[in-house]
């Protein structure tokens, strides 16, 4: 019986690596949802439902549960972690503030949605993800020009926000025609740091302040400066979102007609769900997501790779570009895929020519420099995981018989060598013999 | 039949005398062997220091892939990521002796280690060298002072400095090429023989193999042919020993890869040329001075002279002209520094930064060549009677290794076996002054009817006597004429007879002359140079022993509680080798360069071999910029881990911190941004509390004193005997991963880039700041609850 029970564990263990996350197989399916309480599993339920229905195992706790744990025995249990609980001080079980970025600093992805009254837990992981909340905590993003008009409360808390990355990518090839309704907090990015993406900016007319007290100076955030939800990509393609508003996943914003102020248009629904599903595809790995495998290299004319190139030598270099489509590796398809002969600086730049299969190839003449060089694939583009390759291969000298035994332009001077041995010859015999 | 038995017990005696001779050589080549071995005895046999460190690296490439792969080794895991192309820029002498001892052995199925031939290649060959001594006194002066010499030699501490075992150095076999070739050279010269010429030609190239040092010969050499011709001393003989060397020298010296194209452009060959051409313009005019008459000859000259004015200006001029036109003037920075000895520390740091490159104090020719020094100037005396061409050679050589070591401490060695040599004739004339008027008053000149003119020839000591004796009367009224007629004799021919018939008597005359000695006086003088000897062989063994066995990579200490060994060197390199990824690049000073590629066989920047300024520079420059600007430029050369040695917890006081300046004026030589002054407080280097913020900044003083604190509460350095400047602070860029048993391997690893960039922190510190104020004045209030 025992047996048969570690045989099942076995079994169970193996069929649930296999389905985790993995370099192979990189979307995530077992995430954490931590609530601040269980109500928010009801009103937010068509979010869950759509992660659901694409194969997600969602596990709901309370933030506060003292059992929760994101590790055990040094094992990550989930691959995703999502934070709708914005007023949490303190998480229970081991999580803290320190966990959760550990969490995230060894690959796995995070959504966190902030909302009026942010807890300074919330905000510090937040900071230390790259993105600033607005200090005041009472304070929300007003915009009295594009606001939503239905069901507006006359305090023009409720946007109506349409100012989208331009992404595919991120966003989904689908263009997102009606506004997302978002009433939530600002936050803002430093521009400096290019890991962190504004998926959805406020308008310029919108400004961060309580709307419930007069506004006495002037607001600290205004403008597109104000970033409603953020994307980051840590630097080892971990993905956060990072949310001002917790009612946007909500049903309700879901569901909702909405109408821009100053817009005609109405549309029947929001962007919401749209917006939010396409973005969570691309948080848990879905899509941007890029591997290269198959780095070949090798002389012209040769198949394996040698250990060592000479200078000039002629040399081909491929690879293999993959991107994960959620289900499949598929091959992935651009035209601007570089790679470098690097030492110190680039001695060659070369464009890949593709076959639209997936493979990357170029040949391209060693420099005529010797020294330890690297081929070095550094793709960086707006929503991909970052492809950084590079492989040493050492560039010798000529070997000292390798370079050309006679030169022409020289047969002069062999000329007057030999012909002056033969002189000096003759002269000898000459000097010894004839008296 | 007296005299047919006179001859025979000549030579018996003579016969006796060479196998005595033989023996004393065999005992000196022992001495030499053994008295080197204390270094094996009193630590292990390992290879010392760091240079021998490279060349054992590559024996083993050596005797793993053969000499066709050593010569087109291009090493990869040095100067990366530059490269080394280590068969095109190594003197391949020693590797390739040792490689060859090596296969020998193996062949004969005695399977020794490369390593233990490695060790005990210089022994082996400091005995040769002393043989070669020998061989080149003799020339000189006779056996025994080549005896003397040899005997000088095998134990003179300059030279075992460079040669215990263990120290498999270039100068290893160097040392025994030099004297080798000046000693064939000699020969050749004394004999004028062909086959002699042809053999240095042949040395020449070994020495060219062996080491740079190789220019001393092919300089001094022409000097001492010139000197020759200026003192009316050509001859065929000359011209025999010299053009051989230069034609045949020159062509097997453009072998080795190392020298190639530099042995006809650069100028430390010049004079060799130049020398060349001045012996056929006086051969040339000697054989025509030979074939017309004094009237025709001086009209000949007067033309000759003007036209040869003309070529030589012309010759001159476009010399000049090629010099001028390379950036160096022709000359390495090396050569510069040896004739304007401040050249280097103005010009160029990186040769001033090695101690060997320095001028030496003056207790160090004491220490090194201990009574030599005083022997010397009676040996150059002794050598002025007669002044032959080989004596000539032997005082030049002396005065210019002299000038050569008073320039830079490691031409000492240099230096040493010219001084044995002049010692070694020096001291071998006074015994044999002293124990010939010894001899003499005490046998009377009964004997002296005895002994055989015949002798007059030969160079032994004891046959010199009999000469002296029996010449005794008649030698003073020979001098005067000979003397004249030497000075009066130019006519080649004249010359040819009368030498050898000069050369005899006049080595009879110096017995002569000092013959007429008290014998009290001459026996204190005896015992007193015994006494000197004695003195000499206690200083060399003591040397031997105490100053220059340590193979400074494991130190030792002798306190009240006994000894002390530091092993910091090779367990950092072992963490290095179990630790970390073959690919993985350490950083670190140039110094520790080889040891690491050697021991940790892992990749550097920069190693002892200085090739590239500019990477040096580049390596100093991090080390002299805070952590951040220091974790860029390594990162731009994929360093993984930055190694330094400090010696401030155990007084070790060769380290990194001492050395530092250095890195500086390197780092600021090719980045102007590093500037001196900056790490100096008032033209002082200091790391206490008063040191300059760039100073107590800068990654090396971080690297060196991070959590030093810790170990004493005060931050005592030893080496400055100061508390250092900065106690606490933390690095930011760096991880500490290694610090040896005495701290004096330190290893650190560069933090990978940060995986998220923080937002502002200083908002959220407040806030955290203002969120615990919060909770602590609730926790407050909570008591009254």
């Amino acid at each position: 019986m025992a047996k048969f029970i570690t045989i099942l564990t076995l079994i169970f263990l193996l069929t649930t690596k296999s389905r985790s996350f993995s370099p192979e197989n990189p979307t995530d399916r077992r995430i954490l949802v931590l609530l601040d309480d269980f109500a928010v599993k009801s009103s937010h339920s068509l979010y869950f439902k759509a992660l659901k229905s694409r194969g997600y195992e969602l596990d709901f706790k309370l933030a506060d549960d003292p059992k929760i744990a994101l590790q055990r025995y040094g094992q990550y249990l989930y691959d995703g972690l999502i934070i709708f609980s914005p007023t949490i001080e303190r998480f229970g079980g081991s999580i803290n503030h320190a966990a959760v970025l550990d969490f995230v600093d060894s690959g796995h992805d995070l959504i966190i949605a902030a909302d009026v009254n942010a807890s300074d837990l919330i905000r510090e992981i937040a900071t230390d993800c790259g993105v600033d909340f607005d200090d005041d905590p009472a304070a929300l993003v007003v915009d009295h020009n594009s606001y939503a008009v239905l069901n507006s409360e006359g305090d023009h808390t409720l946007i109506a926000a349409d100012d989208f990355i331009q992404s595919d990518v991120i966003l989904g090839s689908k263009k997102i025609e009606a506004p997302v309704l978002f009433r939530g907090i600002a936050h803002s990015v430093n521009p400096v740091n290019n890991l962190v993406l504004k998926v959805l900016s406020a308008s310029p007319s919108a400004y961060s302040a309580n709307p419930k007290t007069k506004l006495l100076n002037a607001p600290m955030m205004t403008g597109s400066a104000i970033s409603l939800v953020s994307v980051v990509q840590a630097r080892n393609n971990a993905r956060i979102l990072i949310s001002g508003s917790l009612s946007m996943f909500s049903d309700r914003f879901f569901r909702s007609e909405v109408q821009k102020a100053g817009s005609s248009t109405r549309h029947e629904k929001s962007g919401n769900e749209q917006f939010l599903t396409e973005l969570s595809k691309w948080i848990f790995h879905e899509r941007g997501h890029l591997k290269a495998v198959n780095v070949r290299h090798h002389k012209v004319g040769e198949a394996d790779a040698p250990s060592m190139y000479r200078i000039s030598d002629d040399l081909e270099y491929a690879i293999e570009i993959y991107e994960w489509s959620g289900t499949s590796w598929e091959p992935y398809v651009a035209n601007d895929i570089q790679v470098q002969f690097y030492m110190m600086s680039p001695y060659v730049l070369k464009t890949l020519s593709t076959d639209q299969k997936g493979l990357y190839y170029t040949s391209f003449k060693v420099p005529d420099v010797y020294g330890v060089f690297q081929f070095k694939v550094e793709y960086e583009r707006l929503g991909y995981t970052s492809l950084s390759l590079s492989k040493q291969i050492p560039v010798r000298p000529f070997r000292h018989n390798e370079y050309e035994r006679f030169i022409t332009t020289a047969y002069p001077y062999y000329g007057t060598c030999f012909s002056m041995m033969a002189g000096f010859f003759i002269f000898t015999l000459f000097h010894l013999y004839s008296k | 039949m007296a005299a047919l038995d006179t001859a025979n017990g000549s030579s018996l005696r003579q016969a006796f005398g060479n196998v005595l001779a033989f023996f004393i050589l065999v005992l000196i080549g022992i001495i030499a062997f053994s008295i080197r071995l204390f270094s094996v005895i009193k630590y292990e046999s390992v290879i010392h220091e760091f240079d021998p460190y490279f060349n054992y690296r590559v024996t083993q490439f050596l005797t793993k892939n053969g000499i066709y792969d050593f010569w087109n080794w291009f090493d990869d895991r040095t100067w990366y990521p530059l490269g080394r192309v280590i068969g095109g820029t190594v003197y391949p002498g020693l590797t390739l002796t040792a490689g060859t001892m090596w296969w020998i052995l193996n062949s004969f199925n005695i399977p020794l280690s490369v390593e233990t031939v490695c060790v005990f290649t210089a022994p082996v060959f400091s005995a040769f060298a002393a043989w070669a001594t020998y061989l080149l006194t003799k020339e000189v002066k006779g056996t025994g002072a080549g005896l003397t010499a040899a005997a000088l030699l095998a134990m003179v501490p300059s030279y075992i400095s460079r040669s215990v075992a263990g120290s498999y150095d270039n100068e290893a076999v160097a040392i025994f090429a030099l004297i080798f070739t000046f000693y064939l050279y000699v020969k050749a010269l004394n004999t004028g023989s062909l086959f002699y010429a042809t053999l240095n030609a042949i040395s020449y190239f070994y020495m060219v193999c062996s080491w740079g040092g190789y220019t001393f010969i092919i300089n001094l050499i022409p000097m001492h042919v010139l000197l020759c011709i200026i003192t009316g001393r050509y001859s065929s003989r000359l011209y025999v020993a010299y053009a051989p060397l230069v034609v045949l020298g020159t062509l097997l010296a453009a072998l080795v890869p190392v020298v190639g194209f530099n042995a006809v452009m650069t100028s430390e060959h010049f004079a060799s040329f130049l020398v060349f051409i001045i012996l056929h313009v006086v051969a040339l005019v000697y054989y025509i001075r030979g074939i017309v008459s004094p009237k025709m000859f001086k009209v000949a000259v007067t033309l000759v002279v003007s036209v040869g004015l003309a070529v030589c200006f012309a010759v001159a001029a476009v010399l000049l002209a090629l010099v001028a036109s390379s950036p160096t003037k022709g000359w390495s920075g090396r050569s510069l520094s040896l004739l304007d000895p401040t050249y280097a520390s103005k010009y160029i740091p990186i040769i001033a930064s090695v101690s060997e490159h320095q001028p030496p104090t003056w207790p160090s020719y004491f220490m090194d060549i201990n009574v030599l020094a005083f022997l010397v100037p009676a040996g150059i005396v002794a050598c002025f009677f007669p002044l032959s061409d080989a004596s000539s050679f032997v005082v030049l050589y002396i005065v210019t290794s002299i000038y050569f070591s008073g320039v830079m401490v490691r031409l000492m060695l240099v230096l040493a076996p010219a001084a044995c040599i002049m010692s070694g004739i020096a001291l071998s004339e006074a015994f044999a002054a002293f124990t010939r008027s010894i001899k003499f008053q005490l046998l009377g000149q009964s004997e002296t009817s005895q002994s055989d003119p015949g002798d007059t020839s030969s160079c032994s000591i004891e046959t010199q006597n009999d000469v002296a004796k029996t010449n005794k009367n008649e030698d003073p009224i020979k001098e005067r004429p000979s003397k004249r007629n030497k000075k009066k004799e130019k006519e080649k021919e004249k010359q040819k007879e009368k030498e050898p018939v000069e050369k005899s008597s006049m080595k009879s005359q110096i017995g002569k002359r000092l013959l007429v000695l008290p014998l009290e006086a001459s026996l204190i003088a005896l015992i007193l140079l015994v006494l000197l000897c004695g003195f000499y062989v206690v200083h060399c063994v003591w040397a031997a022993a105490e100053a220059y066995s340590a193979p400074s990579i494991v130190l030792t200490s002798h306190t009240h509680d006994g000894m002390h060994v530091f092993d910091d060197f090779r367990e950092g390199y072992a963490w290095l080798r179990h630790n970390t990824d073959v690919d993985d690049k350490v950083a670190s000073w140039w110094d520790y360069g080889y040891q690491t590629t050697a021991m940790a066989n892992r990749t550097v920047i920069v190693d002892n071999n200085t090739w590239n300024n500019t990477h040096i520079a580049t390596v100093g420059t991090a080390m002299s910029s805070p952590e951040k600007a220091a974790w860029e430029i390594f990162s731009s050369l994929d360093v993984k881990y930055v190694l330094v040695v400090f010696g401030g917890l155990v007084g070790y006081p060769s380290d990194d911190i001492n050395k530092f300046l250095w890195m500086v004026r390197i780092g600021g030589g090719v980045f102007p941004h590093i500037r001196e002054p900056d790490y100096l407080r008032d033209g002082q280097y200091r790391i206490d509390s008063q040191a300059t913020p760039t100073m107590l900044n800068c990654l090396m003083y971080k690297l060196s004193y991070y959590r030093f604190v810790e170990t004493d509460g005060k931050g005592f350095d030893r080496v400055r005997r100061t508390e250092i400047g900065k106690k606490y602070f933390k690095l930011t860029h760096f991880d500490e991963v290694f610090t040896s048993h005495h701290w004096m391997v330190r290893i650190y690893k560069l933090k990978p880039p940060k995986n998220r960039i923080r937002g502002k922190t200083k908002k959220s510190k407040s806030k955290a700041g203002s969120a615990s104020s919060k909770r602590s004045r609730t926790q407050k209030r909570n008591p009254w609850h």
